[in-house]
Parts: C-alpha cells; structure tokens; sequence
C-alpha cells in the first residue's frame, strides 16, 4: 500500500507500523468517576468497520509522525491521511 | 545428434553454434533457441512425465503457459526444479534433466498410475486415504510424495545471490508485443517515464512468432525498429527478462527480472534475479493471448501441440515439430498455422475443421465439419483418427499436430484484485472485467482485441487515456499498417467420447472424465470444480486448461459459460524463486548486525558472543584454561562481588526527553512519579500498557531541569520508543516534550563491584567519592583528561556500581582503559551471562519475568503504581482480577537438596498432588547456579506467593529425561544483600 | 578540542576511515561532522528562527536539506531538524548551540549515534534503487528524506549532482556498507 503523507507525498507502507482504531485518540480521564468502565470499553470494545475505518498508523522507518488514515478495510482504498497530533487537537485533546 | 527438424529462417543465430545436455545426452543449439525449440530442433519431443499418471509429455506451448514441458535445470548447488523449457533462454554448457520419472524418461515405472487410472480419479485422494487418521503422516503422504514429486531440491545452499529493487514511473507495461510497444512509443514520445517489462529475452511478443509486416517491413523488424526507439529515450526503460508476477494495492507490481539465468554462472557481484517492486501511476496490461486447445482422446501425446506454438517454432525458431503434421481447429486462425507451415514446407496432411461451413482451403486437404477422436504412437504421435461429417472415419499419419481451440486473452494481472473477467461471445473467450486493479487498464488481445492493427491502435490509445488521466498530453500518430483480421471462431470444446481420457489441465491430469465426475457430485461451482478436481491448481495456475474445463461444466449444467462463471488468478503469474523472494537477507545477512562499542576489544579477547535481537553482545569472555561455559561466568561474577567486573550496556535502549513538560509527561508514562526526582538524581521506573500490564522498565535519569534520560530494556528500545511518540502526539498533543533517541550516541558501560569507585576514581576527572556521587546520582562529567561522559551510580547487580557513557567514537578507548585502570583490582569483563546470575542473585526481574502478561503486583512492585495520577495503564492496573492478593507473585526457590540443578520452565505443585494443569502452583522464570551460594536458584512466580516463603514444595519439568521433580524451598527472591548496603556503600 | 587521551575508533572499526571505489562510484566513511537535533519547544517557532538565524544555521522544510557556510542541516520530523558542523570545531556542539538557543530548543547530541557513508559518482540512481524507495530520478539536490535499507532506518540526502550520503545507524556501520558494496557490485 501507498499512504500518502501529508508532510511528505507517497511512502510505501512498509515505511510504517499499524497500531489500530483511531478511536484511542479519545482516552477517558484516569482520575474521573467511572474510569475503570471507562477505560473498559476505550480499550476493549472496537468497531471492526467491513468499509471506511479512521486507524492510527505510525511512520516509524520515517519522520516519526503518528498519522490518522482513512481506509475501506475491503478495497485499501485510503481516502485521506491527517497528522494523528491536528486531528488530536481537533478532537479537543490538549495536554 | 544433428538438428534434424531445422529448417531456413527464424530469429536464432546460425553463426554461434551452443551446446547442451538433456538427460545426459548432448545436443547443439543457437544462441536465440530456447531449450524446448532447441530440443524440438534436435527431434525430441518427449520432455517429461505428467504429475499423476506418469504419461509421456512433450511441450504444447511455446511460452510461460507450457504445462508440460517441466525440467530440472543445471547442476550441484545450482539445480532448479520446475522450470518451463519452453522459457529457458539456451547458452552454452546447459544442463536440464526431466523430472518425474523413474529409472527413465522413456520407460518410467510409475506410469502403471496410467492403467489405474480409472482408480485415481478426481477426489481420489479425498476418499481414499481417509482413514485411519494416523495412516497419514506415515504411509500415505510419504507414498504419495514419492510418486507425485515434481523436481527435487538440492538440500544446497544456492551459491548465487538476489537483489530486491525499487522502480518508479508514470506507465507500467506489461508485454512487448504490437499493442505494448505501441503504447510505449506513444507514452515514451510524450515524455513519460514508462516501463516496457517482457518475460521473453527479445521484445515484440508475437511479433517474433508471425510472418505479418507492419508497415510495410517484417513483424520482427517493426519492433526491432519500435525497441530502438524506445532505447534512445531517456524516460523509457526497457525490461527484457522481467516477468511482472503480481498486482499489488495502490499501483505496486512485483516483477521478477532474470539477470542472469541465460548464464551459467552469474559475472562477479552480479545476482542471479532481481525482484523489483515497481511504483506505478497507470498500467497497461499487453500481454498477448494464449491458445488452448480442443480436448479428445489421448490428446495428451507428445508432439500434439497448440497450432499456434507449432508455427511459432517454425516462424521464430526455425524448427518443424513434424515433418508431416495435422491442424486441428475451431477457428480461422488454426487454419493460420496451417498456411503457415505449408509456406515453410512443412507437408500438412490435412486440416481438420470442426466448422462445416468454413471456407474452403486451396491445395490442403480440409476437413471441414471434422473432429479428430484419437491418436496412436508410443512415447510420441504417429497417427491421429479423424471422423468425418459423414461419420466415416480415417486413420492419418502423422508426427505432429496443432490444436486451436481459439485465444484466451492473457488477463492474469488484470484479476489479481478480484478482478472478474468478463465473457465476450464474439471470441468466445473472456477479456478484463472492469473491476480489476485500479489504474489498469489492458489493450491489444490481452483485451480481447486480436488483429495486428487492432493492437497497435488500442496500444497506442490506451497509453493516450492513461496519460491523460496523469495530465500527460500524448497523441497516438497514425496506426502502421498491419493485418487486421476479424475473428472467426465457432466455439468447440471437447470431442465427445466414451471413455473421456481427454486431457484439459496436462500439468494436473484432468481430463473431461474428472469434470464429469464432479459434476455428478454435485462439485458444479467453479471453485468447487477448481478444488475438487485440482484444474488449474498446478504451477501453470491453468493457462490453457481453465476456460476448458469451465466451458465443460457449463455444457454438462445447461449453463451458460458467464453464468458458471469463473476463477480468477492470483499472484505470482509464474513461478517465483524463494531466492528472489528472499533477496540479500539469508544466512548472517538475514538482518542487519549490531556490533557495541568494545565488539572490537572483545573480540580481541576471544569473547564469546550471543545474539540479542540484532545485537551482537559478549556472553562471556574465557580465560585460556576455561573449557566450559560455567568457569568463565562463575569466574566473572565472583570478581565482580568480590572486586569489580565491567559490562557494556549500551544496547540498553536510551531516550533523550526534553521540553518544559517532560516530567509531567513522564508522570503520564511511567506508573511511578518523576515530576518530583531532582536534578542529578536517577529513579527506576515502571511502565505500564494502557491494560494494566507491565510494558517495560529501566531508569531515568534528570540531568537538568527541563531534560531526562531514559534508559529502556534492549528488546524494547523500539516500541518503547514508539509508544512515547504516541503518548507526546496522539495523547497529548500539546505537552512541550521533545524525543530522540540518543541509544547509539553514547558507549556505556556498568562498573560494578566493591572497588568500582576505586576503578573509576582513576579515570574519572571529578570527584566521585559517596559523598560527592551518592547512591541513585547522575550527573555531566569529564573523564581521561576531558572527554565529556555522563555517570550515573545505578546498579542492577546489586554491588555499588556506576553506568559511564562516553560519545561512542571513544568505547573502544574507554574500555581498554578501564580494564588497564581495573588491573591492579583484578578486575573483569564480564558478559551477559554473568549479568543474569548476578541480577537474579539480587532478584532483579528482567524480560523472563516481563513476560506480557504480568502485572506489577506480579512483580512485588504493586506499590510503586501510583494512583494519584492518571497514568498509562493504572486504572486498568487495578481491576479485581489483576489486583487479587493470592495471585501470582515474584519469589525466589532453592532447592531444598543444594546439589540439585533447577531448570527455568518447571512448574510449582505442592506435595502429594499430580503433575497436571489443575494442580500448577505457577513455574520457575528465571534460573542460575548461583557461584556465590553455591546451588542453584531461580525466580519464578508462585501463585499466593508472598504469604508462602518458607514453604517446601516441587518443581516439576515433565520434559526431563534426568529428573522431573526436585524438592525447593520458597526464599525471599533477594538472595544477595538484601538490605541493599552494598549499593549504597 | 578537549586534550584527553582516548583514541577515537570510526564507525566501521578503524583508526582512520573506509573508502572503496566499485565501478563509478566511491563510498566513503564520514567522521569529520558532528551533529545535533534541534527541536523547537511549544510556541517558540519564531525564538527558534530567529537563533538559528543568528548562528546561521539553515532549517529546511520536510523532506530537504540546506547548507550555509559551515552550518548544514536536514529536517527529521515536525519542528525537529538535524544540524551538522565540522567535527574539529564543533566536537561538543550542544555546548556551541544551547547558549544561542537557550530554553527555545531541545538540543541533543548525535554525533555518534550515526555512520555516514558519501555515495559519489556517475549512475547513482542505478545502485540506490537496488537499495531504497526513495526514486533518486525524480529528486534533485536538497533533498533529504528518510527511508528503509537493508532494514535499517537511513537518511539519505543528496547534497549535489553526484554526490549523496547514506546516514544510518552507527552500530550496524559494517552492515550498511556491506549493503552499499554489494549493491554498487550489482548496478556497475
């Protein structure tokens, strides 16, 4: 597959490491009530989307970004590709 | 032997005469010859045996599809089973053998298969060797082996080597032929940077193969012309030899390009093959077509070919497969052939033409409305049977004979995505569907289009559309003027016969009987078909049998041939070598190597060294004397408890963290508290994955106020490394950390032992006394007179000890003159052998113990998970069933008789219990003979472990040959100074 | 230069460094440069402009590579660049940069961390294609990106018309070159 970087055009996706869902980007507050259910369903219970799945891919034998790619799960077609730390940002995390 | 079947003309060269061997007998050939044509050209037909039934076979192709004409080619280390005579580029001192005989190729005992045939039927397998399951492994599988074996293996390590590649361009092309070299001139013109791949050694496809002129001059020449052209533009490149396997997501093909194959022995430094992965925006498939025959009765004999492949040898090869020969055929172009081979005076006996209506032919005998129901001649054919329109029949001599059943275009690659090719009655055949691998599109008789001139416009009109859709401009000039033939076809599959031994997959032996079978076992699905009666499953993936046996199963269903549909293939197009795959990476070069700073000087010292992931690390360093392992570990441990013992450590994974938030990021990271740890101070640290599980350990060390060091184990340098990034960018994005890892930067090195201070006092610039340097300190400082260092007094040996780094360009120097500083101590280096005995003696836990399924209260470090911050991995770290205080907890075991040796593995059960699963107490981790103690310990996790010191039970290893039970004693795991004093001495 | 007495050993194990000519390329053994990272620190992109500014110190754009005068650079990641200077001048460059910088920055040392092989000669697209992705043919001077070969995460930045370094992982120095012969064996 080709992912193409926003930073730096088409690589190979040999260039990078899978790691899953983009949904971790929403990790729930250690210390708020509730979070050990919380934490249950954030990190146990995934969409396995047949179609478009937002995942989490890093570009490890690269710059390092951690990248947020949109693919069909039945063709690879990907569909866009976003820094993983905007898309973080827009999704109201900060520090 | 003489070359008996050549005759005047073809592309090979006269001047050069080559010599080879077949079977031991040599023969001669010309350079342009393949070994098939040149056998052919020498009247050898018979070329091997047929997988199942061991039937004589000769080839029936004269390209990549060939089924039968399989050898073992070379010899020694350099024998290659399974290659296609039909594609083996002949030269000089070639070798080739046939296969799947025994004693020999024309009297091969296994061909009693043959009168049992009516036994080993499709399924045969299936239903007979059923049962009893255990009958398998031993008697019918090594039974089968045997019989069915294609070529063999040399159990040899191939003394040749293999590239991978990478390749880059606008447009892919995939076939030299009239469409592909139409569309390269167009794309090349326009400035493109193309990519013409042919598997064949010369470029124009089956233009070689034809006596056709295009504009105006010989096929041949045309495209020696086009080549030329092509050749001088600097954006084309021009891939002979390279055969394009598979497509692959997003515009990568594999391509396969034989180097050196049409040598015997590849030049120095050259590889034999090249596998490229070839990075493409547009790809026009132009492939050709392939011929597939008509099946019927004992069709299967050598010298029954393809007609097509039958005028191939003799417009290209210069050869006459016969010299009195038959066609036998559905379409006009069969009757092509015919013509063809009359013009090269080859005597045609007739041709047989299944169409009663097909215009008549001036000077041959045609019989038109006639089928051809047998053939006869043993090892090779003499005569074939003919029935007439009238029903009479008529025995012809004959010794060879072209079959055409009509073209299939060559659509593999356009199927690799599923894509499913799509039936076109007026060809009777099936063409690229529309849903293949995006951005391919395919042109010329790959797409169904047949004619000269038919593939040279669609070539040149499908580069002009790929271009455009690139934002090229391309214009196709004019078509050259070429033949351009409609297609006269009237489908016709199988000559109808009782007893059904009409072969449609040779490679396999499937025959119309088998597809009958199946249909009567309700095997009806294509793939049912495909599986149940292996058609297609052979290395020629079916080239010239699938349509065949599709075509068969729809007459027997009353379906239509797009109604049963059909299979598609799948990469590699042709058989790749496990070498291509492989490439640079075998033996040592399987992965890079990792050398530390003192590889050089251990290296000197006849150290021993062990793989630790890519890394190269002593494992001890014998002493002349020292014949077994153990005198050289027990040797450097007691040194180092008893004086000082030096280690590398620098494969340690090390972790530059910066940025005015990196405490609090590393508050976030570790399960323990950092934020708090001052300036010059060092802290273990315990890392969690977010399930509560432990990821990792190690230090971390600040060395000023906004930057820390982290250290990480060796094995998880990378995804620790990894995760951290993740943490800083998809976490928490707006934490002001910075990363880098800093692993290579710096030569560290552990000096350990009661007189560590004294060792390193001597090379150390400043001060380092205990009060200067206490316990857990780090800091910037010089050593040698200068050279910046960093010194951290951490210790995993238990003894006081120090970590010094120093830029890695002086490790080497740095360690010869630690050990030149440690002589008058005594001291030693000391391998990672000696590490782990020390660092279980301190019961330190290490990757045995961070196994990926244990937690920190596992451990016996549940305390240091803190629960006034939100870190990775604490709120899960305390669900019910992780948090269980009788749950498995780090202890340590000696045996209760010291003489006993324990084995890390052996599971806990207390006495009088069984050995078995419901009994098992937890297992033994880690496990060393301890030279200080005297016996054997171990670490291991007990379950209730805490609460259970003292208590005797065993320790059970089932796989023991010696001694499956020894009786241990459950001890704090701390054997050695427990109360930490050493460290802080 | 610091007057201690340890000896310095090059990347491929040797007092002085490697150089082998195959065909018509030269690989050499690097060791005259130091290096550092630079990374900026949250909202200080002008603070770091303006201190690289000041020590002249380029800060190429994702993917390239810039020299000026005796500073040259390479950008690794978002806000992260690599700084290169003469070794026998700037051997301790943290300490030559930090005070510039200040708290704007994360300065590293990584010097050793790195062997850099320079490729020069003719035909360089015909080696490095048995070596990498990254399509030589298509990128010009200034580039630099970072890509696989022989498994190892390597820069590779073309600093001139036929001239490039490889720049990979110090300790696997003997298996990059070994990668780097064979491959210019194969191409010439």
């Amino acid at each position: 597959m080709i992912i193409n970087h926003p930073l730096l055009g088409p690589r190979d996706a040999q260039e990078f490491v899978y790691l899953g869902d983009a949904n971790l980007i929403n990790r729930p507050d250690g210390l708020a009530e509730g979070a050990a259910d919380a934490f249950y369903e954030y990190l146990y219970l995934r969409d396995n989307p047949a179609g478009e799945h937002r995942e989490l891919w890093y570009h490890e034998q690269g710059d390092r970004s951690w990248l947020v790619v949109t693919r069909n799960t039945l063709t690879h077609d990907i569909k866009s590709v976003e820094l993983a730390r905007d898309v973080a940002r827009k999704m109201g995390r900060s520090k | 032997m003489t070359q008996v079947r050549r005759i005047a003309g073809g592309q090979i060269d006269r001047s050069s005469t080559l010599n080879f061997a077949f079977d031991g007998k040599d023969y001669a050939g010309h350079p342009g010859d393949t070994l098939a044509s040149a056998l052919l050209a020498n009247g050898v037909q018979l070329m091997g045996r047929s997988f199942k039934y061991h039937r004589p076979r000769g080839p029936i192709a004269a390209g990549a599809e060939e089924p039968n004409a399989i050898v073992e080619l070379r010899s020694g280390a350099r024998q290659e089973p399974n290659t296609r005579a039909t594609v083996i580029e002949l030269f000089d001192g070639l070798e080739a053998r046939s296969q799947n005989r025994w004693p020999s190729l024309a009297f091969d005992a296994m061909s009693i298969n043959d009168r049992l045939s009516n036994f080993l039927t499709a399924g045969f397998y299936y239903k007979t060797f059923m049962w009893p399951a255990a009958f398998w492994e031993k008697l019918y599988e090594p039974i089968i082996r045997h019989a069915a074996g294609l070529g063999s293996l040399t159990r040899l390590d191939d003394p040749d080597s293999y590239d991978k590649g990478f390749l880059h361009c606008d447009v892919l092309i995939i076939g030299s032929g009239p469409a592909g070299l139409s569309a390269a001139l167009t794309a090349g013109r326009a400035g493109a940077r193309v990519i013409l791949a042919d598997e064949d050694f010369s470029f124009g496809g089956r233009l070689n193969a034809e006596t056709f002129s295009v504009d105006g001059i010989a096929g041949a020449a045309w495209a020696a012309k086009a080549v030329a052209e092509l050749a001088s533009l600097p954006n084309v490149r021009l891939m002979s030899r390279t055969t394009v396997t598979g497509a692959f997501d997003h515009g990568i093909y594999g391509a396969v390009e034989r180097v050196s194959d049409h040598v015997a022995v590849p030049a120095a430094g050259k590889p034999r093959q090249i596998l490229w992965r070839i990075y493409t925006q547009r790809t026009l498939l132009t492939a050709g077509a392939i011929e597939r025959p008509i099946a019927f009765e004992n069709n299967d004999r050598p010298g029954i070919m393809l007609a097509g492949a039958l005028r191939a040898y003799a417009n290209r090869w210069g050869v006459a497969v016969g010299d009195r020969v038959a066609i036998f055929t559905n379409n006009d172009d069969g009757v092509r052939s015919a013509l063809d081979l009359k013009a090269k005076g080859v005597d045609v006996a007739a041709v047989i033409d299944t169409r009663a209506d097909a215009k008549p032919l001036d000077g041959i005998r045609h019989i038109r409305g006639g089928q051809v129901v047998d053939s006869d001649g043993r090892l090779g054919l003499s005569s074939i049977t003919v029935r007439m329109a009238n029903g009479a029949s008529d025995i012809i001599a004959v010794n060879a004979l072209g079959v055409s059943g009509g073209w299939n275009p060559n659509l593999n690659i356009s199927s690799h995505h599923r894509g499913r090719p799509v039936w076109n009655e007026a060809i009777a055949a099936f063409v690229p569907g529309p849903d293949g691998p995006k951005g391919l599109s395919s042109a010329g008789a790959a797409n169904g289009i047949f004619s000269t001139h038919g593939a040279l416009s669609s070539g040149a009109a499908a580069a002009v559309a790929a271009l455009s859709d690139l934002g090229i401009k391309a214009a196709a000039s004019k078509t050259p003027e070429a033949e351009d033939a409609p297609v006269a076809i009237s489908a016709f599959w199988h000559v109808p016969s009782s007893k059904g031994r009409a072969w449609i997959d040779q490679q396999n032996d499937v025959t119309v009987k088998d597809v009958k079978l199946a249909h009567q076992e309700n095997f009806r699905s294509v793939e049912h078909l495909k599986r149940y009666t292996t058609l297609g499953m052979a290395t020629d993936q079916g080239k010239t049998g699938n349509v065949l046996g599709i075509a068969i199963m729809a007459e027997l269903t009353g379906q239509s041939i797009p109604q049963t549909g059909t299979t598609i293939y799948r990469p590699p197009y042709t058989p790749v070598a496990m070498g291509a795959l492989a490439g640079r990476s075998r033996g040592h070069e399987f992965k890079p190597t990792r050398l530390t700073p003192s590889h050089k000087w251990a290296s000197e010292q006849g150290s021993i060294f062990v793989e630790v992931g890519m890394w190269l690390r002593t494992q001890w360093v014998p002493k002349p004397g020292e014949t077994i392992w153990r005198q050289s570990v027990d040797r450097e441990v007691l040194a180092t408890r008893n004086s000082v013992g030096i280690c590398d450590v620098t494969t340690l994974g090390k972790i530059d963290i910066q940025g005015t938030d990196a405490g609090l990021f590393l508050d976030r990271v570790y399960a323990n508290t950092f934020s708090t740890l001052g300036v010059g101070k060092v802290r273990y640290g315990l890392m969690l994955r977010e399930d509560g599980i432990v990821m990792d350990d190690g230090t971390t060390a600040r060395l000023g106020e906004n930057e820390y060091v982290m250290t990480t184990t060796t094995a998880n340098a990378v995804p620790v490394f990894r995760h951290l990034e993740y943490c800083r960018q998809v976490l928490w994005p707006d934490l002001d950390v910075q990363l880098i890892s800093t692993t290579e930067a710096w030569a560290q090195y552990s000096v350990a032992g009661p007189n560590a201070r004294k060792l390193l006092q001597k090379v150390v610039d400043q001060d380092i006394s205990n009060e200067a340097f206490p316990y857990m300190a780090c800091g910037e400082i010089t050593v040698c007179g200068g050279l910046r260092a960093r010194l951290f007094r951490i210790s995993f040996s238990g003894e006081l000890a120090y970590e010094i780094a120093v830029p890695t360009r002086y490790g080497d120097a740095m360690i010869r003159a630690m050990v030149e500083a440690g002589k008058e101590f005594d001291a030693v280096v000391y391998g990672v052998e000696a590490l782990g005995v020390m660092r279980i003696e301190k019961g330190h836990v290490a990757g045995n113990e961070l196994n990926g399924q244990t937690t920190a209260l596992n451990m016996g470090l549940g305390k240091m998970v803190s629960k006034k911050k939100d870190a990775i991995g604490m709120v899960l770290s305390q669900r019910e069933g992780m948090a269980r205080d009788d749950g498995l907890r780090v202890v340590g075991v000696k045996p209760v008789d010291p003489s006993k040796l324990l084995t890390a593995g052996s599971h806990f059960v207390v006495h009088g219990k069984s050995p078995t699963a419901e009994h098992d107490d937890g297992w033994l981790t880690s496990v060393a003979f301890s030279p200080n103690l005297g016996h054997s310990i171990a670490l291991g996790y007990l379950k209730n472990g805490a609460a259970r010191i003292g208590e005797r039970l065993r320790v059970v290893n089932l796989m023991s040959k010696a001694e499956k039970e020894i009786e241990v004693e459950i001890v704090s795991p701390h054997f050695i100074d427990p109360e930490g004093e050493r460290l802080r001495a | 230069m610091p007057n201690h007495r340890l000896k310095p050993l090059s990347p491929l194990g040797h007092d002085t460094p490697v150089v082998t000519t195959i065909g018509p390329v030269t690989i050499s053994e690097m060791i005259d440069r130091a290096l550092a990272s630079v990374a900026t620190r949250r909202d200080q992109d002008k603070a770091v402009a303006a201190a690289a500014k000041t020590l002249g110190i380029p800060l190429p754009g994702a993917g390239h590579f810039e020299q000026a005068g005796v500073f040259s650079s390479f950008w690794l990641g978002p806000d992260q660049w690599m700084v290169e200077a003469p070794f026998a001048s700037h051997e301790d460059i943290v300490a030559i940069l930090k005070p510039t910088f200040g708290r704007a920055a994360s300065i590293t040392e990584q010097t050793d961390a790195w062997v850099r092989f320079d490729v020069s000669g003719k035909e360089l697209p015909s080696m490095f294609e048995r070596l990498c992705t990254f399509d030589l043919r298509s990128h010009g001077t200034g580039s630099a990106t970072r890509t696989v070969i022989d498994h190892l995460g390597c820069y590779v930045i073309i600093r001139g018309e036929a001239l490039l370094s490889v720049i990979g992982p110090r300790s696997s120095a003997q298996s990059l070159h070994h990668a780097l012969v064979v491959a210019a064996q194969s191409a010439f």
